[in-house]
């Protein structure tokens, strides 16, 4: 009697099991915590894209969640966790200063997977960082620059001062002085990735400086608007901000994170997701370029030519010789950089006409 | 028609008591109403926000890790609103207090101690309580409207700890991100339970509540307080000075947000960062109207504006109702206690306009 | 020259909103009246003005929504501290809290989308002038607007007998009701018009500044207005060039740092901030100065006796 009770109780339990086995497999639940609104136009509004390519591979295999505007601090811990309880199989945290909250909760939630952009602390089997090789989409915009300027000289609004946002700066020029080894460029910090008025204001007094081309580093379409208006040619950020400058957007670097996102959750699903650590570039597809606007047909053939070589690998921006900005050589001719001091990238090359706030 | 306001021989009693519950009557049928109109049910989404959050374990935890900023503060701010003394620039004493707490774990890195601890918590208090000696020096001294000295002290203290996390006091090893480095094991305020998040701060919350509420009710100083705050000039024929009184009422509201201050960087940040102002200096104000100025309705204020925080989260993640909607909530509950108020001191009547003009 | 032409334009801009939102207070204060919501107001403003301009295709009806939602959002004020009797500093906080809220919630379908300009007027011949011409005849009409309001402001205060009327109130509650004025209808009426400013203001934000919607775009205008309507003692004419000299501030950190100015930027972005206080201390220590001008009954409630 006992032993058929036991048998009867164990199969029960394996049958349940095996059902909730199925109901996970079932309906994977993929979730997204958003630093800024979806409707930026920009950074968050290109995650958000890949969100809603995931629905559309998979439709009702998944579900898909997300939220908005969470500080990039310690307070962002107990949103993940709230995820993390909500039945989310994969979660991922959109933005660098989600990195210690991020691996907090992996630690207490191991069954569940994290993906943090753009870190770079893995302190869990579960977490995977990834990010994107937005510098290779500068370079051929400052190749386009220096071809399109009249001045010599581009503006440039930045946010922060963090690698990122260096290596940008630093590929941008690298790209102009490819095709105009004098080209200058001017640097305002705003201290924000999106504070529209404010970087209306830095535009502004960057194209009363002198400069004829904008570019950015922060999330709004304020600096092409105020670009459009005063007939500067400028480029977009993050997504296509044709329709913010109609005759005046070159082209805009678009992040493009949809493969990444759907190849993920299909890893989920499938039960081969692994810790890993991504840094694709135009080679993977996650940096697109806009279509190549507002310019004469050489220029455009030139950046294609240049996107093609980036993408195809024979070519990378940074490749010797280079000087830093203090005069000591950096590359020797041939030479490629270090992922690691491009991930830590703290100094300017050559060229830059701005002293790195710190 | 008329509404008339017939001041009360003294103040009600009944409605001392009845107005915050009144209040928050008035807060949840509106909030009914707006979610209606949003599209939700009403009933769902009040569940979500307030009673679903005390059900689970993990969020009551989370709600005590929100409440205790808020309590400390607005138990400080009681004392200032309560004397005539407007402090509206707790958030700017509540960061310069976390700076300072955090001077020694970032100056001294290696260096444990038990004494580290209660260093940081008085230089919190310390430097909070300094900051907050700017707008009282020119209010006692000069004549100066502290509402918008202290206000404006806000955003310098916001822009003075963003340089120091940027600059001298970040982390060399940050990969150029604004912060310093986490602090030692004997620089954190230790977690209140295992598994907590809430920490220490939340005990200071409580001891401060009783203290300062006997302080009030049962003191000299007490006395003092309320005199100055109802009538200046009989406080002046007693002997109270009103100058006095403005330093000593900034100098507690500072150095109690200047705990708040090191009590979150200690407790839950563990390191200094650009992200610690997330507006607390400002619920604190409305926690502590609801709160009717009393430090141990603050306490149960505090909670309940952490209840709707957290609830406001779960609403999102379950409902897809927008973090704005926590704010509108906040704003009509202010504005509910301030109406409901009235009741207290005045009896209203509607009468018929049978007098000619005024 | 161009370049300097576009600079004080460019400063026009930013000064703008603040003298408009300012003028409004500064009407409301000299009623007696302190209202703090200003913040709240300016972004329902700009809010109501952006939505409107998208829904109708036409910016200058989204600065007449912005009017008078600012107009109506100041009502809950109103009735609160001038019916009901409530603290005034604590309701224009709520004023502020709820219209912060209030806005980001409507606004929310609205964030991202290409925003309407109110295109700067073009007279014929005038505005094609060296220098004079865009400065002062080739500017939006919001622009014009605040000059006008503040020069129509100062001739009501000081030469009419109805702004005479408003100012006997802000100084001496009690003694115009004993003359009959009815304190409380004028009050409601100066706050009305201190929303609508703030409004306008707002309106100019969203519709000429950077034509899009983004939540708390006010970003700490409202509250520089207030500390402007003390630092102009009251009078319009310094709450002019109060307003153009913070406006003047804010352009120049973007200048100073593109031109390469080494001072760090966080000091640069303090000092409309800093240069506030310091104007309010310079202000309070002048104290005859301060005493003429400031209405006596700034903050007190007022309950008519019967």
């Amino acid at each position: 009697m006992k032993k058929t009770l036991f048998a009867l109780a164990a199969s029960t339990a394996v049958m349940l099991s095996g059902q909730a086995f199925a109901d996970s497999h079932s309906k994977t639940k993929a979730c997204f915590i958003y630093i800024g609104p979806t409707g930026d136009f920009g950074w968050t509004y290109q995650h958000d894209q890949g969100r809603k390519a995931i629905k559309a591979k998979f439709g009702d295999k998944v579900e898909t969640a997300y939220l908005e505007n969470v500080p990039e601090s310690a307070e962002a811990q107990r949103p993940i966790e709230a995820f993390a309880r909500s039945g989310c199989s994969i979660i991922f945290t959109t933005s660098f200063n989600y990195m210690d909250p991020t691996n907090k909760a992996a630690g207490k939630y191991p069954d569940v997977k994290f993906e943090h952009a753009t870190g770079f602390k893995r302190e869990h089997k579960n977490v995977s960082t990834y990010s994107s090789k937005f510098y290779q989409g500068r370079y051929v915009q400052g190749q386009i620059a220096a071809k399109m300027s009249k001045t010599g000289v581009a503006g440039y609004i930045a946010s922060f001062p963090i690698p990122e946002v260096v290596r940008g700066i630093n590929a941008f020029t690298l790209g102009a002085q490819s095709v105009n080894p004098d080209f200058k460029l001017k640097v305002v910090w705003v201290s924000t990735w999106f504070d529209p008025p404010k970087e209306a204001d830095a535009a502004k007094a960057l194209i009363d400086q002198g400069v004829d081309i904008i570019t950015q580093h922060t999330d709004s379409t304020a600096a092409m608007q105020v670009a459009a208006e005063r007939g500067i040619k400028a480029f977009g950020q993050a997504s296509d901000m044709i329709k913010f400058g109609p005759k005046t957007q070159l082209t805009s670097i678009i992040d493009d994170w949809a493969p990444y996102y759907v190849s993920r959750v299909k890893a989920v699903m499938d039960g081969t997701w692994e810790q890993s650590d991504v840094w694709h570039g135009m080679a993977e597809g996650n940096v697109v370029m806009a279509p190549y606007t507002n310019m004469p047909d050489d220029v455009a053939a030139m950046a294609t030519k240049t996107a093609a070589a980036i993408k195809a690998g024979s070519f990378e921006p940074f490749t010797g010789p280079i000087t830093k900005q203090d005069g000591s050589e950096w590359l020797k001719a041939g030479a490629k950089a270090e992922i690691g001091t491009l991930l830590g990238m703290n100094f300017y090359v050559k060229g830059v006409d701005d002293k790195l706030p710190n | 028609m008329r509404i008339e306001l017939q001041k009360r021989q003294a103040a009600s009693g009944v409605f001392s008591y009845l107005s915050p519950f009144l209040a928050l009557a008035l807060t949840l049928i509106a909030g009914a109403i707006m979610f209606s109109l949003l599209g939700k049910n009403p009933a769902t989404a009040l569940y979500t926000y307030f009673i679903e959050p005390l059900t689970d374990p993990w969020s009551r935890d989370q709600i005590i890790v929100k409440a205790t900023p808020l309590a400390l503060i607005a138990i400080g701010l009681a004392v200032c609103f309560r004397s005539g003394n407007w402090n509206i620039g707790a958030e700017g004493q509540y960061l310069i207090g976390g700076m300072i707490g955090a001077t020694l774990p970032v100056l001294f890195h290696e260096w444990q101690s038990p004494l580290l601890l209660p260093l940081m918590m008085a230089m919190g208090m310390a430097g909070g309580a300094l900051y907050a000696f700017i707008p009282a020096i020119l209010k006692s001294r000069f004549g100066t409207n502290e509402i918008l000295t202290s206000l404006m002290l806000v955003y310098i203290a916001q822009q003075i700890v963003d340089w120091v996390v940027r600059g001298p006091w970040r982390d060399p090893k940050g990969m150029g991100f604004p912060g310093t480095k986490s602090f030692n094991s004997s620089g954190i305020l230790p977690d209140l339970f295992k598994h907590s998040d809430a920490h220490y701060g939340a005990v200071f919350a409580i001891l401060t509540a009783v203290i300062i509420w006997f302080m009030l009710s049962k003191t000299l100083k007490g006395f003092e307080i309320s005199v100055l705050g109802q009538s200046p000039r009989a406080g002046r024929f007693a002997g109270f000075s009103a100058k006095q009184m403005t330093v000593f009422a900034f100098l507690t509201s500072g150095a109690l947000a200047g705990l708040a201050g090191i009590a979150e960087v200690s407790g839950s940040v563990e390191k200094l960062d650009d992200k610690l102002s997330l507006g607390y200096g400002f619920t604190a104000i409305i926690v502590a109207f609801l709160g009717r100025l009393n430090p141990l309705g603050i306490l149960a204020a505090a909670f309940i504006l952490a209840l709707s925080y957290i609830g406001g989260e779960a609403a999102q993640i379950s409902m897809g109702i927008s973090d704005r909607a926590t704010r509108v909530f906040q704003g009509l509950l202010l504005f509910f206690v301030l109406a409901c108020d009235t009741l207290i001191h005045y009896r209203i009547r509607i009468t018929s306009s049978l007098k000619g003009k005024t | 020259m161009d370049v300097w032409v576009s600079i004080i334009i460019s400063i026009c801009a930013a000064s703008t909103p603040l003298l408009l939102a300012a003028t409004g207070e500064l009407v409301v204060e000299r009623s007696g009246v302190l209202n703090l919501g200003v913040e709240g107001m300016m972004v329902m403003g700009a809010v109501a003005g952006f939505s409107v301009a998208q829904l109708t295709g036409n910016p200058y009806l989204g600065a007449l929504a912005a009017i008078v939602v600012g107009a109506l959002f100041s009502l809950i004020f109103a009735f609160l501290t001038l019916t009901l009797v409530a603290n005034q500093v604590a309701s224009g906080l709520a004023l502020t809290i709820l219209g912060l809220g209030l806005s980001g919630m409507i606004g929310e379908s609205f964030v991202g989308r290409p925003g309407i300009k109110m295109q700067p007027i073009d007279i014929p011949i005038l505005s094609d002038l060296p220098v004079v011409g865009k400065l002062v005849f080739g500017q939006d009409l919001l622009f014009y607007s605040s000059i006008f309001i503040v020069v129509a402001v100062a001739y009501f205060l000081f030469k009419t007998r109805a702004g005479l009327m408003l100012r006997s109130v802000g100084d001496s509650h009690s003694s115009a009701h004993a003359l009959g004025i009815n304190v409380i209808k004028i009050r409601y009426l100066a706050v009305m018009f201190g929303g609508a400013c703030a409004g306008l203001a707002g309106a100019h934000l969203s519709l000429v500044y950077v034509p899009q919607w983004v939540e708390g775009m006010t970003a700490g205008r409202g509250w520089i207005a207030l500390a402007l309507v003390v630092f102009a003692s009251w009078r319009p004419w310094r709450l002019l060039i109060g307003a153009y000299l913070f406006g003047a501030v804010t352009i120049a950190q973007f200048h100073a740092q593109a031109i390469g100015v080494p001072i760090p930027a966080q000091f640069l972005t303090s000092l409309p901030y800093l240069a506030t206080i310091v104007v309010l201390v310079l202000i309070a220590r002048n104290r005859r100065l301060t005493m003429i001008n400031t209405p006596a009954a700034l903050g007190q409630p007022f309950v008519p006796d019967r």
